[in-house]
């Protein structure tokens, strides 16, 4: 627990449910920060691990609505963030719906900033995957070297400007700083994690099946109390 | 009464001499508000402004999706920060959102606990021989453009007003949580007033609209939008905020983060699709204008070559109340002027679309 984030966000708190009723995850989903914060406020490990096993640490939104509203300057959103990093070191995100799906999100924007420089670049928004994107996503992917041309003379290429490709320079500089500060590492572990965890419920290891099992699943109940 | 609440929140804001960073949400869905901000500083302010092209992603989206570490991101935040001071400026300016918050965070945590900046000067230099130098100021684009707004005014070609009665547009800003929530004094009027959108609408000559859910997040919620599975919470906080908005009939919503303008936007239309549901005054949708767009119609920019073809809320019925000339046609050519056809029609868009539901207008 030695996570800066944990001694930014939380000082002491006094239940006071300010972040719960500001918090637009708490909203929609069966989920109290405040709950949350005083768990870690008492450091009963039991009930921090059964946290860290739980869907409850992922469905915040990392708003950060809570922040600026807390009497006592906590931010629960920081709390959260540490038990996540803290769950995935341990390995416990395997063990909810909603943690497996950092492996999606590994293989999407942690495999894009890898490959391209980029969280997100046109092409990997995919429009079967994105249908909420509208018809108007489907033109620009399909003409996408057209339109985009219009705002960018190196889309694609190497210069200054928008979508400029990242030179392979700057690309190795990335890289060895995911390697140096552990964000390497990181993602290995994911990976590692979840492989063992596919195997266990029956797929022939974190393949693209499971992970789009991950993309996708919901069983719905996330809501009730 | 009016608030001026805002002023208790004032940030230094350099003048001149800025070193960009781009963003990837941006220029993917607003390639032409990137496009747009730069011309405005270059061409109508004269500005210096550096456009350089070594930086990356600041890893943000990682970050908030908790497949980044800390001590990652630090790195590489760390990294822009060098290459700032290799190119001879100090004044860091960032095009997006979240990562101005994430600079903001890094910042303030390298103040606070010094062992964190002690170990990222280390990585930096193991990783790539680079030197960490600390900017002088960080500011976000949209701040540049409110500093400036007084200027862009003086060089207006039309007014955030309705060219037939003449009356003040109506206008709905949405700042983004991450602009002053994470530190309510580096964003201009701080998380309760914030004024930096609505400081260039009124300079513009239009009305801000206030409503119940002005400061609701947009529902993007970074793994509640990235992952299929979860999509449920971000649409249904975008449409919390557009129930709340619509009775007072905004003429055009404006945001401060690519992220919230693309959201407000693309979930009107799965919002359309799903329930039949239209929140704009005129049957249509809301459009939904990103802050450089509407800089750049108040000076006089082409709207297509702002990039606004690329709304899925078409943005004719504002261009026209502002009484704007534009060629119709010209939305839909790609450069050199090909035509590349035109996307499906949706319930939001202008043209009759065909839809299973009868559209509440
Ligand atoms: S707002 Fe602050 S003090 Fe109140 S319950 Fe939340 S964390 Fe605790
Ligand atoms: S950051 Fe998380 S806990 Fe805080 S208000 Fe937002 S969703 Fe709720
Ligand atoms: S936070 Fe913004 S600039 Fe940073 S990586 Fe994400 S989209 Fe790009």
């Amino acid at each position: 627990m030695e996570d800066v984030r944990f001694e930014e966000g939380l000082k002491s708190c006094m239940n006071c449910g300010v972040c719960t009723a500001v918090c637009p995850a708490a909203e929609f989903y069966n989920y109290d920060p405040r709950q949350i914060v005083t768990i870690v406020q008492t450091r009963d490990e039991a009930e921090i691990e059964r946290l860290l096993r739980s869907d409850t640490i992922w469905y915040c939104g990392e708003c950060m609505s809570c922040r600026p509203r807390c009497p006592r300057g906590n931010t629960p959103a920081y709390v959260i963030q540490a038990l996540r990093t803290l769950s995935q070191r341990t390995g416990l995100f395997v063990e909810s719906e909603k943690g497996r799906q950092q492996l999606a999100l590994k293989r999407t924007i942690g495999d894009n900033i890898l490959r391209t420089g980029y969280c997100i670049v046109p092409r990997s928004v995919r429009p079967d995957l994105h249908p909420e994107q509208g018809p108007i996503w489907q033109w620009i992917v399909d003409n996408d070297t057209e339109l985009y041309a219009r705002f960018s003379d190196v889309y694609g290429k190497e210069g200054a400007g928008a979508l400029r490709r990242v030179d392979d320079k700057t690309m190795d500089e990335i890289h060895r700083i995911f390697e140096v500060s552990g964000g390497k590492a990181f993602y290995d572990n994911i990976e590692k994690h979840s492989e063992r965890k596919a195997r266990e419920m029956g797929y022939d290891g974190a393949d693209e099946e499971y992970m789009m099992a991950t993309y996708t699943t919901n069983s719905d109940n996330h809501y009730e109390i | 009464m009016r608030r001026t609440s805002w002023q208790e929140y004032q940030k230094d804001i350099a003048d001149d001499k800025y070193y960009y960073a781009r963003s990837c949400i941006r220029q993917n869905f607003f390639p032409g508000s990137e496009k747009a901000f730069l011309d405005i500083m270059h061409n109508d302010l004269g500005i210096d402004i550096f456009d350089d092209p070594l930086h990356t992603s600041c890893t943000g989206i990682g970050y908030h999706s908790d497949i980044v570490p800390l001590e990652t991101i630090m790195t590489v935040v760390a990294r822009q920060f060098s290459l700032m001071a290799d190119a001879g400026y100090e004044h860091f300016i960032s095009s997006c959102i979240t990562s101005f918050g994430i600079y903001n965070e890094i910042l303030s945590t390298w103040e606070e606990f010094p062992e964190t900046e002690e170990r990222t000067r280390r990585y930096l230099k193991e990783a790539t021989g680079r030197e960490l130098v600390k900017p002088r100021s960080i500011a976000h684009t949209s701040d540049i453009m409110f500093h400036h707004r007084h200027a862009i005014a003086r060089k207006a070609k039309r007014q955030l007003r309705n060219a037939f009665t003449g009356e003040p547009l109506r206008v709905v800003e949405h700042i983004g949580c991450h602009y002053a929530k994470i530190f309510p004094k580096s964003g201009i009027g701080g998380s309760e007033f914030p004024y930096v959108l609505a400081g260039m609408i009124e300079a513009w000559g239009g009305e801000v609209v206030d409503y119940p859910e002005r400061r609701h997040c947009c529902g993007f919620g970074f793994r509640n939008y990235l992952v299929q599975a979860n999509r449920g919470y971000s649409i249904a906080n975008s449409h919390k905020k557009l129930e709340s908005m619509a009775p007072y009939r905004p003429d055009f919503i404006v945001a401060n983060c690519p992220g919230c303008a693309m959201f407000l936007d693309k979930w009107q239309y799965a919002i359309a699709e799903m329930e039949g549901t239209v929140y704009g005054a005129d049957g249509h949708g809301i459009p939904v204008l990103t802050y450089e767009e509407m800089a750049g119609l108040v000076l006089g920019y082409d709207p297509w070559e702002l990039g606004m073809q690329m709304h899925q809320v078409d943005v004719e019925p504002l261009l026209d109340k502002m009484g704007i000339e534009y060629d119709r046609e010209a939305k839909y050519l790609g450069k050199n002027g090909k035509y590349i056809g035109k996307p499906d029609i949706a319930a939001v868009n202008c043209e009759e679309a065909r839809s299973i539901y009868e559209i509440k207008r």
